[in-house]
Protein backbone atom coordinates (compact mmCIF):
# COMPACT_ATOMS: atom_id res chain seq x y z
CA UNK A 1 0.00 0.00 0.00
CA UNK A 2 1.49 3.33 -1.08
CA UNK A 3 1.53 6.39 1.15
CA UNK A 4 -1.37 7.89 -0.79
CA UNK A 5 -3.39 4.67 -0.55
CA UNK A 6 -2.69 4.46 3.17
CA UNK A 7 -3.89 8.04 3.62
CA UNK A 8 -7.12 7.19 1.78
CA UNK A 9 -7.51 4.05 3.91
CA UNK A 10 -6.99 6.01 7.15
CA UNK A 11 -9.52 8.63 6.05
CA UNK A 12 -12.20 6.14 5.05
CA UNK A 13 -14.86 4.90 7.47
CA UNK A 14 -13.69 1.84 9.40
CA UNK A 15 -15.00 -1.42 7.93
CA UNK A 16 -13.29 -3.76 10.31
CA UNK A 17 -14.41 -5.19 13.61
CA UNK A 18 -16.32 -2.90 15.93
CA UNK A 19 -17.52 -3.16 19.48
CA UNK A 20 -20.19 -1.54 21.58
CA UNK A 21 -19.08 1.76 23.06
CA UNK A 22 -21.29 3.81 25.37
CA UNK A 23 -20.11 7.42 25.13
CA UNK A 24 -22.73 8.80 27.47
CA UNK A 25 -21.94 6.27 30.17
CA UNK A 26 -18.22 6.90 29.75
CA UNK A 27 -18.78 10.67 30.00
CA UNK A 28 -20.94 10.43 33.11
CA UNK A 29 -18.46 8.13 34.85
CA UNK A 30 -15.60 10.44 33.88
CA UNK A 31 -17.37 13.51 35.28
CA UNK A 32 -18.14 11.69 38.53
CA UNK A 33 -14.60 10.39 38.91
CA UNK A 34 -13.03 13.79 38.19
CA UNK A 35 -15.50 15.49 40.53
CA UNK A 36 -14.58 13.07 43.30
CA UNK A 37 -10.85 13.63 42.83
CA UNK A 38 -11.36 17.40 42.75
CA UNK A 39 -13.51 17.31 45.87
CA UNK A 40 -10.95 15.16 47.67
CA UNK A 41 -8.09 17.55 46.97
CA UNK A 42 -10.25 20.60 47.67
CA UNK A 43 -11.18 19.33 51.13
CA UNK A 44 -7.74 17.99 51.87
CA UNK A 45 -5.58 20.85 50.62
CA UNK A 46 -7.78 23.83 49.73
CA UNK A 47 -6.18 26.34 47.39
CA UNK A 48 -3.39 28.92 47.62
CA UNK A 49 -4.31 32.32 48.98
CA UNK A 50 -1.43 34.28 50.47
CA UNK A 51 -2.59 37.74 51.43
CA UNK A 52 -1.59 40.53 49.03
CA UNK A 53 1.27 42.78 50.06
CA UNK A 54 0.39 46.34 51.01
CA UNK A 55 2.27 49.61 50.95
CA UNK A 56 1.63 49.82 54.66
CA UNK A 57 3.39 46.52 55.19
CA UNK A 58 6.31 47.69 53.07
CA UNK A 59 6.68 51.10 54.74
CA UNK A 60 6.39 49.64 58.24
CA UNK A 61 8.66 46.63 57.75
CA UNK A 62 11.32 48.32 55.63
CA UNK A 63 10.85 52.04 55.98
CA UNK A 64 14.25 52.96 54.53
CA UNK A 65 13.66 50.96 51.36
CA UNK A 66 10.25 52.51 50.80
CA UNK A 67 11.71 55.98 51.44
CA UNK A 68 14.65 55.39 49.07
CA UNK A 69 12.31 54.04 46.38
CA UNK A 70 10.19 57.19 46.67
CA UNK A 71 13.31 59.28 46.09
CA UNK A 72 14.11 57.18 43.01
CA UNK A 73 10.63 57.85 41.66
CA UNK A 74 11.26 61.59 42.10
CA UNK A 75 14.75 61.37 40.59
CA UNK A 76 13.56 59.32 37.65
CA UNK A 77 15.97 56.46 38.39
CA UNK A 78 13.52 53.73 39.42
CA UNK A 79 12.73 50.71 37.29
CA UNK A 80 9.39 52.17 36.23
CA UNK A 81 10.80 55.65 35.56
CA UNK A 82 13.42 54.23 33.19
CA UNK A 83 11.28 51.43 31.72
CA UNK A 84 10.23 52.76 28.33
CA UNK A 85 7.13 51.56 26.48
CA UNK A 86 4.32 51.10 27.26
CA UNK A 87 4.72 53.39 30.29
CA UNK A 88 7.04 56.18 29.12
CA UNK A 89 9.77 57.04 26.63
CA UNK A 90 12.63 56.93 29.12
CA UNK A 91 14.01 53.59 27.98
CA UNK A 92 14.40 52.06 24.53
CA UNK A 93 12.88 48.72 25.51
CA UNK A 94 13.99 45.26 24.42
CA UNK A 95 14.64 44.14 20.91
CA UNK A 96 14.97 41.01 18.81
CA UNK A 97 17.67 41.94 16.35
CA UNK A 98 16.29 44.76 14.25
CA UNK A 99 12.79 44.34 15.70
CA UNK A 100 12.07 46.93 18.39
CA UNK A 101 8.52 45.73 18.98
CA UNK A 102 8.29 47.16 22.50
CA UNK A 103 9.21 50.66 21.38
CA UNK A 104 7.15 50.45 18.20
CA UNK A 105 4.02 49.55 20.16
CA UNK A 106 4.31 52.95 21.82
CA UNK A 107 3.31 54.45 25.16
CA UNK A 108 -0.22 53.22 25.74
CA UNK A 109 -0.29 53.27 29.57
CA UNK A 110 1.51 56.52 30.42
CA UNK A 111 3.02 56.70 33.89
CA UNK A 112 4.83 59.72 35.28
CA UNK A 113 6.43 58.37 38.44
CA UNK A 114 6.91 61.83 39.97
CA UNK A 115 3.29 62.83 39.81
CA UNK A 116 1.50 59.48 39.70
CA UNK A 117 3.50 57.82 42.49
CA UNK A 118 4.39 60.75 44.77
CA UNK A 119 2.90 64.20 44.22
CA UNK A 120 -0.67 63.18 43.28
CA UNK A 121 -1.09 60.70 46.18
CA UNK A 122 0.32 63.26 48.66
CA UNK A 123 -2.08 65.86 47.30
CA UNK A 124 -5.09 63.66 48.08
CA UNK A 125 -4.32 64.00 51.80
CA UNK A 126 -4.80 66.72 54.34
CA UNK A 127 -1.12 67.57 54.50
CA UNK A 128 0.88 68.93 57.38
CA UNK A 129 2.39 72.38 56.83
CA UNK A 130 5.82 70.88 56.14
CA UNK A 131 4.51 68.52 53.50
CA UNK A 132 2.21 71.13 51.95
CA UNK A 133 5.15 73.53 51.69
CA UNK A 134 7.34 70.82 50.20
CA UNK A 135 4.73 70.02 47.54
CA UNK A 136 4.31 73.73 46.75
CA UNK A 137 8.07 74.22 46.51
CA UNK A 138 8.44 71.19 44.27
CA UNK A 139 5.60 72.23 41.97
CA UNK A 140 6.91 75.79 41.71
CA UNK A 141 10.46 74.75 40.81
CA UNK A 142 11.64 74.25 37.23
CA UNK A 143 12.06 70.65 36.13
CA UNK A 144 15.85 71.02 36.01
CA UNK A 145 15.90 72.14 39.63
CA UNK A 146 13.59 69.28 40.66
CA UNK A 147 15.92 66.87 38.92
CA UNK A 148 19.01 68.31 40.63
CA UNK A 149 17.47 68.06 44.11
CA UNK A 150 16.16 64.52 43.64
CA UNK A 151 19.24 63.16 41.89
CA UNK A 152 21.58 64.59 44.53
CA UNK A 153 19.52 63.01 47.27
CA UNK A 154 19.23 59.72 45.39
CA UNK A 155 23.03 59.63 44.95
CA UNK A 156 23.54 60.42 48.63
CA UNK A 157 21.25 57.56 49.65
CA UNK A 158 23.01 55.17 47.30
CA UNK A 159 26.35 56.23 48.79
CA UNK A 160 25.29 55.08 52.26
CA UNK A 161 23.64 51.92 50.82
CA UNK A 162 20.13 53.01 51.61
CA UNK A 163 20.57 53.81 55.29
CA UNK A 164 18.53 57.02 55.41
CA UNK A 165 19.71 58.14 58.85
CA UNK A 166 23.30 58.12 57.57
CA UNK A 167 22.72 60.41 54.58
CA UNK A 168 24.88 63.52 54.69
CA UNK A 169 23.13 66.87 54.69
CA UNK A 170 22.97 68.61 51.36
CA UNK A 171 20.97 70.74 48.96
CA UNK A 172 18.10 68.35 48.46
CA UNK A 173 15.32 70.95 48.45
CA UNK A 174 11.88 69.56 49.38
CA UNK A 175 12.77 65.96 48.42
CA UNK A 176 13.37 64.64 51.99
CA UNK A 177 10.07 66.12 53.14
CA UNK A 178 8.19 64.62 50.16
CA UNK A 179 9.75 61.20 50.74
CA UNK A 180 8.99 61.34 54.45
CA UNK A 181 5.44 62.51 53.73
CA UNK A 182 4.79 59.58 51.39
CA UNK A 183 6.41 57.13 53.83
CA UNK A 184 4.13 58.37 56.61
CA UNK A 185 1.16 58.15 54.28
CA UNK A 186 2.03 54.57 53.38
CA UNK A 187 2.55 53.65 57.04
CA UNK A 188 -0.94 54.96 57.79
CA UNK A 189 -2.34 52.65 55.08
CA UNK A 190 -3.56 55.47 52.85
CA UNK A 191 -1.30 54.99 49.82
CA UNK A 192 -2.79 51.78 48.37
CA UNK A 193 -6.17 53.38 47.71
CA UNK A 194 -4.65 56.73 46.69
CA UNK A 195 -2.61 55.08 43.94
CA UNK A 196 -5.61 53.16 42.67
CA UNK A 197 -8.21 55.89 42.83
CA UNK A 198 -6.43 58.45 40.66
CA UNK A 199 -8.80 59.66 38.01
CA UNK A 200 -12.16 58.68 39.34
CA UNK A 201 -14.49 56.70 41.53
CA UNK A 202 -14.51 53.40 39.64
CA UNK A 203 -11.04 51.92 39.19
CA UNK A 204 -10.01 48.42 38.18
CA UNK A 205 -6.44 48.99 37.01
CA UNK A 206 -3.71 48.14 39.52
CA UNK A 207 -0.81 48.93 37.22
CA UNK A 208 0.54 51.86 39.24
CA UNK A 209 0.43 49.94 42.51
CA UNK A 210 2.13 46.89 41.02
CA UNK A 211 4.86 48.90 39.31
CA UNK A 212 5.62 51.00 42.38
CA UNK A 213 5.83 47.81 44.42
CA UNK A 214 8.28 46.31 41.97
CA UNK A 215 10.59 49.32 42.13
CA UNK A 216 11.55 48.52 45.72
CA UNK A 217 12.84 45.36 47.34
CA UNK A 218 9.69 44.40 49.27
CA UNK A 219 7.93 42.49 46.48
CA UNK A 220 11.19 40.98 45.24
CA UNK A 221 12.14 39.74 48.70
CA UNK A 222 8.70 38.20 49.15
CA UNK A 223 9.02 36.45 45.78
CA UNK A 224 12.42 35.09 46.73
CA UNK A 225 11.14 33.87 50.10
CA UNK A 226 8.29 32.05 48.33
CA UNK A 227 10.72 30.51 45.80
CA UNK A 228 8.99 32.25 42.93
CA UNK A 229 11.95 33.85 41.19
CA UNK A 230 12.17 33.13 37.47
CA UNK A 231 15.79 31.98 37.69
CA UNK A 232 14.77 29.13 40.02
CA UNK A 233 11.84 27.80 37.97
CA UNK A 234 9.58 30.21 39.88
CA UNK A 235 7.30 30.69 36.90
CA UNK A 236 5.85 27.23 37.45
CA UNK A 237 5.95 27.37 41.25
CA UNK A 238 3.10 28.31 43.55
CA UNK A 239 2.95 29.82 47.01
CA UNK A 240 2.73 27.33 49.86
CA UNK A 241 2.52 23.61 49.22
CA UNK A 242 0.47 23.80 46.05
CA UNK A 243 1.30 22.79 42.49
CA UNK A 244 1.85 25.77 40.20
CA UNK A 245 1.58 26.26 36.47
CA UNK A 246 3.59 23.16 35.64
CA UNK A 247 2.49 23.51 32.01
CA UNK A 248 4.84 26.52 31.79
CA UNK A 249 7.89 24.28 32.28
CA UNK A 250 9.23 24.84 28.79
CA UNK A 251 8.78 28.62 29.05
CA UNK A 252 10.50 28.53 32.42
CA UNK A 253 13.28 26.28 31.12
CA UNK A 254 14.84 28.98 28.94
CA UNK A 255 15.33 31.22 31.98
CA UNK A 256 17.60 28.57 33.52
CA UNK A 257 20.20 28.33 30.76
CA UNK A 258 22.76 30.63 29.09
CA UNK A 259 22.72 32.91 27.24
CA UNK A 260 19.33 33.87 28.70
CA UNK A 261 20.68 33.84 32.26
CA UNK A 262 23.54 36.19 31.49
CA UNK A 263 22.46 39.82 31.15
CA UNK A 264 25.85 40.78 29.75
CA UNK A 265 25.61 38.29 26.90
CA UNK A 266 24.88 40.27 23.75
CA UNK A 267 22.49 40.43 22.05
CA UNK A 268 20.30 37.82 23.75
CA UNK A 269 21.03 38.10 27.48
CA UNK A 270 19.78 41.63 28.00
CA UNK A 271 16.82 40.91 25.72
CA UNK A 272 16.04 37.49 27.18
CA UNK A 273 12.35 38.24 27.76
CA UNK A 274 11.81 39.14 24.11
CA UNK A 275 13.82 36.23 22.72
CA UNK A 276 12.12 33.69 24.97
CA UNK A 277 8.71 35.08 24.06
CA UNK A 278 9.60 34.71 20.39
CA UNK A 279 10.97 31.17 20.88
CA UNK A 280 7.80 30.11 22.66
CA UNK A 281 5.68 31.72 19.96
CA UNK A 282 7.52 29.75 17.29
CA UNK A 283 7.36 26.54 19.34
CA UNK A 284 3.61 26.96 19.91
CA UNK A 285 3.17 27.39 16.18
CA UNK A 286 5.35 24.32 15.71
CA UNK A 287 3.07 22.29 17.99
CA UNK A 288 0.05 23.29 15.95
CA UNK A 289 1.82 22.52 12.67
CA UNK A 290 3.37 19.16 13.68
CA UNK A 291 1.40 17.27 10.99
CA UNK A 292 3.34 19.10 8.28
CA UNK A 293 6.79 19.33 9.83
CA UNK A 294 9.19 16.84 8.16
CA UNK A 295 11.00 14.63 10.65
CA UNK A 296 8.55 15.33 13.46
CA UNK A 297 5.42 14.12 11.71
CA UNK A 298 7.01 10.74 11.00
CA UNK A 299 8.47 10.30 14.49
CA UNK A 300 5.48 8.27 15.77
CA UNK A 301 5.97 5.81 12.88
CA UNK A 302 9.68 5.41 13.68
CA UNK A 303 9.37 5.05 17.46
CA UNK A 304 6.88 2.25 18.02
CA UNK A 305 5.04 3.54 21.07
CA UNK A 306 1.88 3.02 19.03
CA UNK A 307 2.36 -0.72 19.31
CA UNK A 308 1.74 -0.39 23.02
CA UNK A 309 -1.32 1.79 22.52
CA UNK A 310 -2.86 -0.63 20.00
CA UNK A 311 -1.29 -3.74 21.51
CA UNK A 312 -4.53 -5.74 21.28
CA UNK A 313 -4.90 -4.90 17.63
CA UNK A 314 -1.33 -5.79 16.77
CA UNK A 315 -1.65 -9.04 18.71
CA UNK A 316 -4.94 -9.98 17.11
CA UNK A 317 -3.55 -9.27 13.64
CA UNK A 318 -0.26 -10.98 14.27
CA UNK A 319 1.61 -7.90 13.05
CA UNK A 320 5.18 -8.43 14.08
CA UNK A 321 6.97 -5.65 12.21
CA UNK A 322 5.70 -2.30 11.15
CA UNK A 323 5.02 -1.96 7.45
CA UNK A 324 5.95 1.70 7.30
CA UNK A 325 8.75 3.78 8.69
CA UNK B 1 -34.35 29.10 -7.92
CA UNK B 2 -31.42 28.41 -5.61
CA UNK B 3 -31.95 26.42 -2.48
CA UNK B 4 -32.36 28.25 0.83
CA UNK B 5 -29.19 28.73 2.86
CA UNK B 6 -30.85 27.08 5.83
CA UNK B 7 -31.71 23.99 3.81
CA UNK B 8 -28.20 23.88 2.38
CA UNK B 9 -26.67 24.03 5.84
CA UNK B 10 -28.99 21.31 7.15
CA UNK B 11 -28.20 18.99 4.25
CA UNK B 12 -24.49 19.58 4.59
CA UNK B 13 -24.64 18.90 8.32
CA UNK B 14 -26.69 15.73 7.81
CA UNK B 15 -24.28 14.51 5.17
CA UNK B 16 -21.10 15.18 7.13
CA UNK B 17 -22.22 14.62 10.65
CA UNK B 18 -25.39 12.52 10.91
CA UNK B 19 -26.59 11.71 14.40
CA UNK B 20 -25.16 8.18 14.06
CA UNK B 21 -21.69 9.72 13.73
CA UNK B 22 -22.28 12.37 16.32
CA UNK B 23 -23.48 9.91 18.95
CA UNK B 24 -22.42 6.42 17.89
CA UNK B 25 -22.97 3.37 20.05
CA UNK B 26 -20.07 1.45 18.65
CA UNK B 27 -16.39 2.06 17.89
CA UNK B 28 -13.68 0.22 15.96
CA UNK B 29 -12.34 -2.73 17.95
CA UNK B 30 -8.87 -1.14 18.09
CA UNK B 31 -10.22 1.53 20.42
CA UNK B 32 -9.04 -0.52 23.37
CA UNK B 33 -6.54 1.46 25.41
CA UNK B 34 -6.70 3.62 28.50
CA UNK B 35 -5.18 6.44 26.45
CA UNK B 36 -8.59 6.96 24.84
CA UNK B 37 -10.08 7.90 28.20
CA UNK B 38 -8.00 11.05 28.54
CA UNK B 39 -9.94 13.02 25.96
CA UNK B 40 -13.19 12.58 27.84
CA UNK B 41 -11.40 13.14 31.16
CA UNK B 42 -10.13 16.47 29.81
CA UNK B 43 -13.67 17.43 28.85
CA UNK B 44 -14.93 16.35 32.27
CA UNK B 45 -12.37 18.51 34.06
CA UNK B 46 -13.31 21.39 31.76
CA UNK B 47 -16.96 20.95 32.70
CA UNK B 48 -16.06 21.22 36.39
CA UNK B 49 -13.86 24.25 35.71
CA UNK B 50 -16.75 25.97 33.95
CA UNK B 51 -19.29 25.05 36.63
CA UNK B 52 -17.08 26.24 39.51
CA UNK B 53 -16.05 29.28 37.47
CA UNK B 54 -19.67 30.32 36.98
CA UNK B 55 -20.24 30.20 40.75
CA UNK B 56 -17.09 32.25 41.36
CA UNK B 57 -18.13 34.75 38.69
CA UNK B 58 -21.48 35.30 40.38
CA UNK B 59 -19.85 35.97 43.73
CA UNK B 60 -16.92 38.07 42.54
CA UNK B 61 -13.13 37.68 42.72
CA UNK B 62 -12.78 38.52 46.43
CA UNK B 63 -15.46 36.11 47.70
CA UNK B 64 -13.16 33.21 48.40
CA UNK B 65 -10.94 35.30 50.67
CA UNK B 66 -13.57 35.54 53.41
CA UNK B 67 -16.13 32.78 52.75
CA UNK B 68 -15.47 29.13 53.57
CA UNK B 69 -17.91 28.11 50.83
CA UNK B 70 -16.08 30.46 48.50
CA UNK B 71 -12.78 28.92 49.49
CA UNK B 72 -14.11 25.46 48.70
CA UNK B 73 -15.50 26.49 45.31
CA UNK B 74 -12.22 28.25 44.52
CA UNK B 75 -10.37 25.07 45.49
CA UNK B 76 -12.50 22.98 43.13
CA UNK B 77 -11.73 25.49 40.39
CA UNK B 78 -8.01 25.29 41.19
CA UNK B 79 -7.78 21.50 41.33
CA UNK B 80 -9.95 20.92 38.27
CA UNK B 81 -7.56 23.17 36.33
CA UNK B 82 -4.61 21.11 37.56
CA UNK B 83 -6.32 17.87 36.50
CA UNK B 84 -7.45 19.42 33.23
CA UNK B 85 -3.85 20.06 32.23
CA UNK B 86 -2.64 16.64 33.35
CA UNK B 87 -5.37 14.95 31.30
CA UNK B 88 -4.91 17.22 28.30
CA UNK B 89 -1.14 16.75 28.15
CA UNK B 90 -1.51 12.95 28.33
CA UNK B 91 -4.22 13.15 25.66
CA UNK B 92 -1.93 15.30 23.49
CA UNK B 93 1.04 12.96 23.84
CA UNK B 94 -1.19 9.98 23.16
CA UNK B 95 -2.47 11.53 19.96
CA UNK B 96 1.06 12.45 18.93
CA UNK B 97 2.32 8.89 19.23
CA UNK B 98 -0.76 7.67 17.32
CA UNK B 99 0.06 10.21 14.58
CA UNK B 100 -3.60 11.05 14.92
CA UNK B 101 -3.47 13.61 12.12
CA UNK B 102 -3.43 10.84 9.54
CA UNK B 103 -6.37 10.27 7.24
CA UNK B 104 -7.47 13.85 6.71
CA UNK B 105 -7.41 14.61 10.45
CA UNK B 106 -4.86 17.42 10.34
CA UNK B 107 -7.40 20.08 11.34
CA UNK B 108 -8.45 17.93 14.29
CA UNK B 109 -4.87 17.93 15.58
CA UNK B 110 -4.51 21.65 14.94
CA UNK B 111 -7.70 22.61 16.79
CA UNK B 112 -6.55 20.44 19.69
CA UNK B 113 -3.16 22.14 19.78
CA UNK B 114 -4.79 25.59 19.56
CA UNK B 115 -7.08 24.56 22.43
CA UNK B 116 -3.98 23.68 24.46
CA UNK B 117 -2.43 27.10 23.83
CA UNK B 118 -5.75 28.85 24.54
CA UNK B 119 -6.01 26.87 27.78
CA UNK B 120 -2.61 28.13 28.91
CA UNK B 121 -3.70 31.72 28.22
CA UNK B 122 -6.98 31.20 30.06
CA UNK B 123 -5.32 29.60 33.07
CA UNK B 124 -2.67 32.33 33.14
CA UNK B 125 -5.30 35.08 33.36
CA UNK B 126 -6.93 33.07 36.14
CA UNK B 127 -3.75 33.31 38.19
CA UNK B 128 -3.79 37.08 37.65
CA UNK B 129 -7.29 37.56 39.03
CA UNK B 130 -6.79 35.73 42.32
CA UNK B 131 -6.44 39.13 44.03
CA UNK B 132 -3.73 37.80 46.35
CA UNK B 133 0.06 37.91 46.60
CA UNK B 134 0.34 35.41 43.79
CA UNK B 135 -1.40 37.72 41.33
CA UNK B 136 0.73 40.67 42.47
CA UNK B 137 3.89 38.69 41.85
CA UNK B 138 2.85 37.06 38.59
CA UNK B 139 1.56 40.30 37.08
CA UNK B 140 4.75 42.18 37.97
CA UNK B 141 6.99 39.46 36.55
CA UNK B 142 4.91 38.61 33.50
CA UNK B 143 4.49 42.17 32.28
CA UNK B 144 8.11 42.24 31.07
CA UNK B 145 7.58 39.32 28.71
CA UNK B 146 4.48 40.77 27.13
CA UNK B 147 5.91 44.30 27.02
CA UNK B 148 9.12 43.07 25.40
CA UNK B 149 7.30 42.04 22.23
CA UNK B 150 4.84 44.92 22.19
CA UNK B 151 1.83 42.87 23.26
CA UNK B 152 1.83 44.54 26.68
CA UNK B 153 0.72 47.77 25.07
CA UNK B 154 -2.79 46.29 24.91
CA UNK B 155 -2.69 43.11 26.99
CA UNK B 156 -2.02 44.65 30.40
CA UNK B 157 -1.43 41.92 32.95
CA UNK B 158 -1.42 44.46 35.79
CA UNK B 159 -4.93 45.62 34.90
CA UNK B 160 -7.24 43.52 37.06
CA UNK B 161 -10.39 44.64 35.25
CA UNK B 162 -9.06 43.69 31.85
CA UNK B 163 -7.71 40.33 33.05
CA UNK B 164 -10.96 39.50 34.83
CA UNK B 165 -13.04 40.16 31.72
CA UNK B 166 -10.69 38.16 29.53
CA UNK B 167 -10.65 35.29 32.03
CA UNK B 168 -14.39 34.95 32.59
CA UNK B 169 -15.73 36.00 29.21
CA UNK B 170 -13.49 36.22 26.16
CA UNK B 171 -10.99 33.39 26.66
CA UNK B 172 -13.52 30.78 27.89
CA UNK B 173 -15.66 31.61 24.87
CA UNK B 174 -12.71 31.10 22.53
CA UNK B 175 -11.67 27.90 24.31
CA UNK B 176 -15.25 26.64 24.36
CA UNK B 177 -15.75 27.21 20.63
CA UNK B 178 -12.41 25.57 19.74
CA UNK B 179 -13.24 22.60 21.97
CA UNK B 180 -16.67 22.11 20.38
CA UNK B 181 -15.17 22.32 16.88
CA UNK B 182 -12.43 19.86 17.91
CA UNK B 183 -14.92 17.33 19.29
CA UNK B 184 -17.17 17.65 16.23
CA UNK B 185 -14.15 17.01 14.00
CA UNK B 186 -13.27 13.91 16.01
CA UNK B 187 -16.80 12.64 15.57
CA UNK B 188 -16.90 13.49 11.87
CA UNK B 189 -13.61 11.78 11.00
CA UNK B 190 -13.78 8.99 13.57
CA UNK B 191 -10.88 7.61 15.59
CA UNK B 192 -7.68 7.23 13.59
CA UNK B 193 -6.83 3.59 12.69
CA UNK B 194 -3.63 1.97 13.96
CA UNK B 195 -0.48 3.04 12.14
CA UNK B 196 0.02 -0.36 10.54
CA UNK B 197 -3.62 -1.06 9.76
CA UNK B 198 -4.59 -1.56 6.14
CA UNK B 199 -7.00 -3.56 4.04
CA UNK B 200 -4.78 -6.63 4.19
CA UNK B 201 -5.39 -7.09 7.91
CA UNK B 202 -7.68 -10.01 8.60
CA UNK B 203 -9.81 -7.82 10.84
CA UNK B 204 -10.70 -5.51 7.96
CA UNK B 205 -13.51 -6.56 5.68
CA UNK B 206 -13.14 -5.57 2.06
Amino acid sequence: MSKAEKEIFDAAPWHGKTKQYDFIKEGVIAVVVVALIVTFFSFLMGSPDDKPLTFKGWAVSNSDNFYATTVQELAGTSGTATYGAPYNKNGQGLNIGPLWLQRWAGVTRPIDTVNDFVIAPLSTQVMSTDIANAVSTWNAAPVSQQKTWATSYDDAITKVEGKISAVATGAYGPVPALAQGLTDMAKAGALDAALLSQGGFFQTDNTKQILFFGDGSYLDDAGTAANLQGGTWGMMNETGRYPGQAWLWLYSFWYQIPPFTNENSKPIGANADAYIMAIMGVMSLGLILIPIIPGIKTLPMRIPIHRGIWSEYYKSQGIKRSKRR
Amino acid sequence: MSEMWTAQLRKKWQKNLPIEKLLPDDQPAYVASWIYVFGVLTLSALAIIIASGIVLAFEGPAWYHYSSVGKFVNSTHFWSVQLFFVFMVIHLWGKFWMAAWRGNRMATWMTGAVAFVASIATAFTGYLVQTNFDSQWISFEAKDGFNSVGVGAWFTVTNLGQMLLLHVAFLPLILGVITVVHVLMVRKRGVVPPIDADATNTEVRS
